[in-house]
């Protein structure tokens, strides 16, 4: 595939506002993807995306098993949400998405999260968000730049050939 | 796909600038690669080369992580040898195809 766009994507902002294992996968993958290729990106962490760079919780990230249609067991069989419901399948079922994504190189979200900002990616945590968990600055990860409002986000968020991406 | 005089030497590159045949490659071809792309070689340099050669030999998917864990640099110096593109230029440059991989 030829990639010859006349006009190439420069920057990346990426809102990241839910706290499952896909979700914020879904946000680092991307921005790793993006500072790979010379593209900056920019990353804001609101609600439950706190998650993914709250120093507690960062790593002990689960996957919805009960309300979730798209999970199969491993056969392919859908996955019953009662089943889900009982204690200890979501962690199971995590720790195998985890191990899934291992093998294939992906790595633990404080890595990634190291990996991203080595290559230039900036990541910021919501200020109303954190009021509303009561979260503090030092609660975060160390590579979290910032806390920022709505408002400071967007300021960043300028210039010609910018995508804001919401995962 | 189109053939290159690179070094004195006729290569062919697919259309994005990579080789497609790595047995090609030489060091000579990977200094002028990466003079265009503004990159001049160093000792380092050719150390990322060979590991990505010899994990393409090897048929290894390559990931930055894998090359950040090599031993010869961690994923920041990368950026620094390779800036823009840190396994995408340096396959470019190492003459083994585009990495197929998101991470």
């Amino acid at each position: 595939m030829s990639a010859k766009e006349e006009s190439p994507l420069k920057k990346v902002c990426i809102i990241c506002a839910k706290g499952t294992i896909e979700d914020v996968y879904a946000t680092l993958v991307m921005a790793n993807g993006a500072v790979m290729e010379g593209i900056e990106a920019k990353l804001f962490f609101t609600f439950f995306g706190l998650d993914a760079i709250t120093k507690k919780r960062m790593n002990k990230l689960h996957t919805g098993t009960v309300g979730n249609p798209a999970l199969r067991m491993p056969g392919g069989l859908p996955f019953p949400s009662l089943l889900g419901m009982l204690p200890g399948v979501e962690a199971g079922v995590s720790t195998m998405m985890k191990s899934q994504m291992e093998k294939l190189d992906v790595p633990p979200v404080d890595e990634f999260i190291e990996m991203i900002t080595a290559g230039g990616g900036e990541l910021y945590a919501c200020k109303l968000g954190m009021d509303m968990f009561n979260l503090e600055k030092e609660d975060l990860h160390d590579e979290v730049r910032d806390v920022l409002t709505v408002g400071d986000f967007y300021a960043m968020c300028g210039g010609e050939n910018t995508q804001i991406i919401f995962t | 796909m189109a053939e290159k005089s690179i070094a004195g030497k006729s290569i062919s590159l697919n259309e994005e600038g990579f080789l497609t045949d790595a047995s090609q490659w030489d060091q000579e071809v990977a200094k002028e690669l990466a003079n265009e792309e503004g990159i001049e070689l160093t000792e380092q340099h050719f150390e990322v080369l060979e590991f990505l050669r010899n994990a393409h030999e090897k048929g290894e998917t390559l990931t930055i992580r894998k090359v950040g864990k090599s031993g010869i640099t961690d994923i920041k110096g990368l950026y620094k040898l390779f800036p823009g593109g840190p396994l995408k230029l340096s396959s470019k440059i190492a003459g083994i195809p585009k990495p197929t991989s998101c991470v």
